[in-house]
């Protein structure tokens, strides 16, 4: 990988890691007392071992210009590769901690293992880690053949998905040594956030400049959602993130905001992480890899218009119906609510364009495992976003929250929209990265399929049951006007649901571990060597675009 | 010019792209957040409200560092089941001084809103060591190791500057003295116990939480921050009287 770049690039490299690296120092000096001297050792530590890895080939012989014709693809394979190692990691805690609800000594008595250390573990792991890696790898992968112009330079795309793995790894380390914000999905302290910024910028840069390079006169859809996924993500974290930290020695920081503009700002932020990490990047992925992998144009480009501004318009507003009946003004709850409902018109309008691609194609969909990955991806998608509109309403509000349907709702979500367009996904594109004919095993796509269609469907059933009936019987009276359950009753009723849901949701971990497995045995076994149509710069998807444009 | 029509130009410029989506996104926050911090009614007065001492700034510290935010909710919500099992709704002024708030999204455990004094501080130890000791079918973890975890609190003056940044009136007395008015709070037999009471009212509880009066350790903090937990202020409290003696 460092062969193939030039002198100067490896200069660049090893510069920025030195930056790195004497931040990392200084972080260990001031947090000597703290948390964040471990951090600033992690930081210190990764950049000196990044150092040794380029000097180590930094007399490589330099590449030649032939590497100029092809698309720049080894971030999008190491991407891939550490996304799915993050996958695993996070599936994997994810059912630990769901097993320590069936059992909670399950935590062995140690402070970093408990529940509410491990859980953000498993949801940054799985959002930040998993996620984030396939759509940095991806959206390079289809930015450079939408728009039929390779990545401008080598060294801001290692940048950007090394840094940002630092930033998971961070975060990651530092829940299990007590260092959070507590906010929800947005728990990383102040100098991650910082970190986070400064890769973030470099990736939206990254971004422009290739579109500026472009030969294809239009945008794709695509690069719609990713643009928007990058930029109003980076809105979102800064906002919420706004916070003063106890001093540069402190890991801990106090955020800006309290009470009820603290709750509106985090759930602002958090119903949009939903909104443009997990939807939009994710239907970036999908208006590309599903019309490539099933052969056929996208069925209506101006319901890809209408769909694609009205989410970006609406899901803003949103984020209030987190909120239903709390200290927040009601004429908040109520546009909340109120958005959250038009929300289902762009949500379904996607998931129908998606499926309708599909016609011509069903038979495909029965035999090929990854394009059915792509299509029950959609149905989720349509099935999670009913759902969300449904439990944004008031009354609906009322019995659901705090309970495990919003749980339950919450993996419809990441289980079966994300993660299965995800898989899709990556055995679409793997094949095509490593110039294979085909993934080493589509059995065991096969097999990974129907392991994460069942776990989803268990672990989502099992939160169903569990939620309702919980709500259910917080809000029961006796004849006499009392209670008629203590807290501690439902907590025996939820036993059989805990259960069944880390049952689902070991399922699900085998598949991802058998995904891992497939996918590491294709890279492994050398295969034919054959230039994919895709993989020059040649027109690729652009002609179907335009000819539905017209 | 068709609405398709100008899309369809616009998609060509990566720039006209970036400002729309930028624009686009920015009105639902704007018009949703920033009225929050401008409309009076949006948080209540509550004039004898008092801000967290040292020591249970310091406890909540410790319950933001375990997670307990993910299992808890601190948010009383206006039903008539939630008011009957927690007490009454919590109002937007009772969390005015907490940065970040801990409304929670979540309750695998019951809502902790007013908690304060509900048990006694021996439950709460006993609870926090194995809860399966007092409540035998609880999931909750074991947090053993914060009876044998001394407090850090040299560095409590700076906490308190930080808050006090963010908006929270500790005042140079209160900060000059963080660190042993945490100590003097579980201490209350100590000679500088007087000081807390001078500085944080009369109200103030002063016990020595974990038990064990000779040291201070996180479990004294934990303690100490559970049992003030809707006790900063009986705002919630008299709105209700209020509204009672309305009808």
């Amino acid at each position: 990988m460092i062969a193939q770049l030039t002198l100067i690039e490896r200069q660049r490299a090893i510069l920025i890691s030195a930056a790195v690296a004497l931040l990392g120092f200084l972080m260990m000096l001031a947090g000597r007392d703290d948390p964040m001297g471990a951090h600033g050792a992690l930081i210190f530590v990764a950049s000196i071992l990044m150092i040794f890895r380029i000097g180590g080939s930094y007399y490589a012989p330099p590449p030649s210009d032939d590497r100029l014709r092809h698309y720049y693809d080894d971030p999008s394979k190491v991407g891939i590769v550490i996304s799915m190692m993050w996958v695993i990691v996070g599936l994997g805690v994810g059912d630990w901690v769901a097993w320590q609800l069936v059992n909670p000594d399950l935590t062995f008595g140690t402070g970093w293992s408990s529940f509410g250390r491990l859980r953000p573990v498993h949801t940054t792991s799985v959002i930040f880690g998993f996620g984030g890696n396939a759509l940095i790898a991806t959206s390079f992968y289809v930015l450079q053949r939408t728009s039929r112009a390779r990545l401008p330079d080598q060294v801001s795309p290692w940048f950007v998905l090394f840094g940002y793995n630092l930033f998971c790894l961070l975060a990651v380390t530092g829940y299990m040594m007590g260092i959070t914000q507590s906010k929800e999905y947005a728990e990383p302290e102040w100098y991650t956030d910082i970190w986070l910024v400064v890769v973030w910028v470099t990736y939206f840069i990254l971004y422009l400049r290739t579109l500026a390079r472009r030969k294809e006169p239009h945008i794709y859809v695509s690069n719609w959602y990713y643009m928007a996924f990058i930029l109003v993500v980076a809105i979102l974290h800064i906002v919420n993130n706004l916070a003063v930290p106890v001093s540069l020695g402190h890991a801990k920081s106090y955020s800006a905001f309290s009470g009820v503009q603290d709750a509106m700002t985090q759930w602002w932020y958090g119903h949009n992480a939903v909104a443009f990490f997990l939807t939009a990047g994710f239907l970036g992925m999908m208006y590309y890899f599903l019309p490539m992998r099933a052969g056929r144009p996208i069925y209506s480009y101006r319901m890809s218009i209408i769909s694609f501004w009205g989410i970006t318009f609406f899901y803003m507003w949103a984020g209030s119906h987190h909120l239903h009946y709390t200290a927040l003004p009601q004429w908040v709850q109520t546009l909340g609510m109120t958005f959250s409902l038009m929300l289902l018109i762009p949500s379904w309008a996607s998931a129908g364009n998606v499926l309708l691609t599909l016609n011509g194609a069903w038979d495909k969909v029965r035999d090929d495992a990854t394009l059915r990955f792509m299509m029950v991806a959609g149905v989720f998608y349509g099935l999670a976003t009913f759902e969300g509109s449904f439990m944004a309403i008031r009354s609906v509000n009322s019995l659901s929250h705090y309970t495990d349907w919003t749980v339950g709702h919450v993996h419809v979500g990441a289980l079966g929209w994300v993660a299965m367009i995800t898989f899709g996904s990556i055995y679409a594109c793997v094949p095509w990265l490593w110039k294979r004919e085909r993934m080493y095993s589509p059995k065991l796509v096969e097999a990974h399929f129907w392991l994460a269609l069942a776990g989803t469907v268990i672990y989502i059933f099992a939160m169903w049951n569990s939620g309702i009936i919980q709500g259910l019987m917080w809000r029961t009276y006796n004849d006499s006007g009392t209670l008629a359950y203590s807290f501690v009753d439902t907590l025996v009723a939820m036993h059989p649901y805990y259960i069944a849901r880390a049952v689902g949701g070991l399922l699900f971990l085998i598949g991802g571990c058998l995904g891992a497995y497939n996918i590491w045995k294709t890279i492994a076994v050398p295969g034919v060597t054959e230039e994919h149509a895709s993989d020059l710069p040649q027109p690729a998807l652009a002609g179907a675009l335009n000819a539905a444009a017209e | 010019m068709s609405l398709f029509g100008f899309h369809y130009r616009l998609e060509r410029k990566a720039i006209g792209l970036t400002i729309g989506i930028i624009a686009a996104a920015s009105v639902g926050g704007f018009v949703e957040i920033a009225p929050l911090f401008t409309i009076h009614q949006t948080v209540e007065d509550a004039p004898g409200m008092r801000v967290y001492t040292p020591l249970e700034l310091a406890g909540r510290n410790i319950y933001i560092r375990e997670g307990c935010y993910a299992c808890h909710s601190q948010m009383i919500r206006t039903l008539r089941d939630d008011v009957d099992r927690y007490g009454p709704y919590s109002l937007a002024v009772e969390s005015k001084y907490d940065h970040p708030m801990l409304w929670g999204s979540k309750r695998t455990g019951p809502d902790l809103a007013r908690i304060g004094e509900k048990y006694s501080d021996q439950w709460h130890v006993a609870h926090l060591n194995n809860p399966r000791d007092v409540v035998p079918v609880s999931v909750m973890p074991a947090y053993g190791w914060l009876l044998t975890t001394e407090l850090r609190t040299d560095d409590l003056d700076l906490h308190l500057k930080a808050q006090r940044r963010v908006g929270v009136p500790y005042t140079d007395d209160m900060i000059a003295n963080a660190a042993m008015d945490a100590y003097a709070q579980s201490n209350p037999d100590s000679p500088q116990a007087d000081g807390v009471i001078k500085r944080y009212g009369k109200a103030t509880t002063m016990r020595a939480f974990d038990g064990l009066p000779s040291k201070l350790t996180e479990m004294d903090a934990l303690v100490a921050y559970l049992q003030v937990l809707g006790r900063l202020t009986d705002a919630a409290h008299k709105s209700i009287a209020q509204a009672e003696a309305g009808q």
